[in-house]
């Protein structure tokens, strides 16, 4: 892997230099900006995108960023979904990774992935786990083109029910067993870092290794249900430097790079995670969410991130390129640099999306920075944040078992 | 637009950076946020 | 970055498990099996991993359609196709060869 670095450039709102590293073998093709100004500028596709087929939900977790529980009567029809798909394939989008809420409980969930797979669009799938029955695993063993990713929040049944709910835990091992009796091959498991699970990473990757299976650990953001639960799951400070050193720790490990708001802990030491620093929204991805919203990505569900419809004339195609939302952030420096401290080369100012929801404003520190400029901030603006967009939250109590 | 000063820097040592001149780059599909 | 040397006087042709989608610097191309994602930074470089197949060398392939055709360009776009190579994005072909 080759990671490139932009060289010196001035964002037009702090008209400060922003000095990156150069490495030895810097790639220099005539006349074509480095790739990560390519890519900030935005692509003519997405090179992938997420697409939450439903809102409905047999699980209500904590944290959830799509607010899911209940099914909006304006989803996508069939048809609809298809002709998504097949805007998709035009495209050249490679791969979808659909979503939701359960994205099993669809009915036509084997419709969309089967038509998705035939256009030569691979699917990645975020699922409980709860429908993937033996006859399930069966059908995604024979798949090709398809990756599976099993969502679970916590080691033990104890820590995970706490946050997914009563079962879920179980039921999310009994999926990845029937895929590994029904040899699908290597699936992932992903888990979303919280106060109460960082403890048991290590433990987590031995159970990945066990069943051959990929682990992905990803940040927490305060977005949909997760504005409320923010306060009680995020990382102290002390165990951001935790992770931080367990994720150098494990290069094998994904993370999507959702953690690069953490990068200043390394300055010190010279060390950064891998990745580019890059959040792709409405640049390289976005998401497309039931009812056919356009967002810059899964966790800016809110009017100020929508793009447009793919019910809109044009479809998705124009939404992408033609959306006043994405042109602006394609746009240098659209989001503004935070000016807190010297560290923004290595943290990028961290996530738009984080920021937004705990009322910081997007050129501001990322609430959870490392060095804690947000802190108070975030105490200040506690209570009076926005909320998501869409709320299809069920009225039901944590500790329920899981209902269809 | 930003100034971007590789191309000026690069004019003196153009040969050798153009020896390297890499038409391939390869990015982790990890390594980009809403990428996964 | 190649451990083994590319073999430019073979013949060779784009993988059939990548998606190649032409953006305005040139390409990008996804590997489906192994998920890696390779920028091709230049259109001709994008021409050149299309034509591989139409001629009996990646030498010649070279010849036919990299302009300007001088040592350091042939050098460069040698060295593209064995990074494309190690990426799995470009592979041998195989024996049996369709004209056109």
């Amino acid at each position: 892997m080759t990671v490139t670095h932009s060289p010196i450039t001035h964002s037009p709102i702090t008209q400060t230099p922003i000095t990156l590293s150069r490495k030895g073998s810097t790639p220099k093709a005539k006349g074509v900006p480095p790739l990560v100004e390519q890519l900030k500028g935005g692509l003519d596709a997405p090179i992938c995108l997420t697409w939450e087929l439903t809102y409905a939900c047999n699980l209500a977790c904590v944290h959830c960023l799509s607010s899911s529980g209940r099914r909006d009567p304006k989803e996508l029809t069939t048809a609809e979904a298809l002709s998504v798909v097949d805007q998709l394939a035009a495209l050249q989008v490679f791969y979808i990774n659909i979503g939701g809420g359960e994205p099993m409980i669809r009915k036509d969930f084997f419709d969309i992935v089967d038509h998705a797979v035939s256009r030569n669009v691979g699917v990645k799938f975020s699922t409980n786990g709860y429908y993937i029955d033996q006859a399930a695993a069966e059908r995604f063993a024979a798949m090709d083109l398809l990756d599976i990713q099993i969502s679970l929040d916590g080691f033990d049944a104890e820590t995970n029910d706490a946050v997914r709910g009563q079962g879920s835990w179980e039921a999310a091992r009994r999926a990845m067993d029937n895929l590994a009796a029904a040899n699908f091959g290597e699936f992932k498991i992903s888990i979303v870092a919280t106060r109460h699970n960082v403890d048991q990473l290590d433990d987590y990757k031995l159970m990945a290794d066990d069943y051959g299976a990929q682990l992905r650990v990803t940040r927490l953001r305060p977005s949909g249900r997760g504005v409320d639960s923010y306060q009680d799951l995020r990382l102290t400070h002390p165990q951001q430097q935790q992770i931080f050193r367990w994720i150098l720790d494990h290069p094998d490990v994904l993370t999507g790079d959702s953690f690069f708001h953490l990068n200043a802990l390394g300055t010190d030491s010279g060390e950064a995670l891998p990745g580019l620093n890059l959040c792709g929204a409405g640049r390289i991805v976005c998401l497309i969410d039931p009812i056919g919203d356009v967002y810059a990505c899964p966790f800016v569900i809110h009017d100020n991130f929508m793009a447009g419809n793919v019910r809109d004339q044009g479809g998705f195609a124009n939404v992408w390129r033609e959306s006043d939302l994405f042109q602006e952030l394609r746009e240098p420096g659209s989001a503004g640099a935070c000016a807190s401290c010297g560290s923004y080369d290595a943290c990028g100012g961290g996530c738009m999306a984080a920021k937004f929801f705990t009322g910081i404003p997007l050129d501001g520190p990322d609430p959870d920075c490392a060095l804690g400029h947000a802190d108070e901030a975030v105490a200040a603006a506690a209570g009076s944040v926005p909320h998501s967009s869409q709320d299809h939250s069920r009225p039901v109590r944590l500790g329920a078992k899981p209902t269809l | 637009m930003e100034p971007k000063t590789d191309p000026e820097v690069s004019d003196a040592v153009d040969d050798t950076l153009v020896e390297e001149e890499l038409l391939v780059e390869e990015i982790s599909i990890d390594g980009m946020c809403g990428v996964y | 970055m190649t451990a083994v040397a590319f073999d430019s006087t073979a013949k060779w042709e784009r993988s059939a498990k990548i998606g190649l989608r032409p953006e305005p610097f040139g390409a990008l191309a996804y590997h489906f099996d192994t998920r890696r994602l390779v920028f091709l930074k230049s259109p001709t470089l994008v021409d050149l991993v299309d034509g591989l197949t139409k001629h009996d060398s990646a030498d010649a392939a070279i010849e036919a359609i990299v302009e300007p055709a001088d040592d350091r360009s042939r050098q460069a776009h040698v060295t593209a196709l064995a990074s494309l190579a190690e990426a799995g994005v470009i592979e041998p072909a195989t024996k049996i060869a369709f004209v056109g």
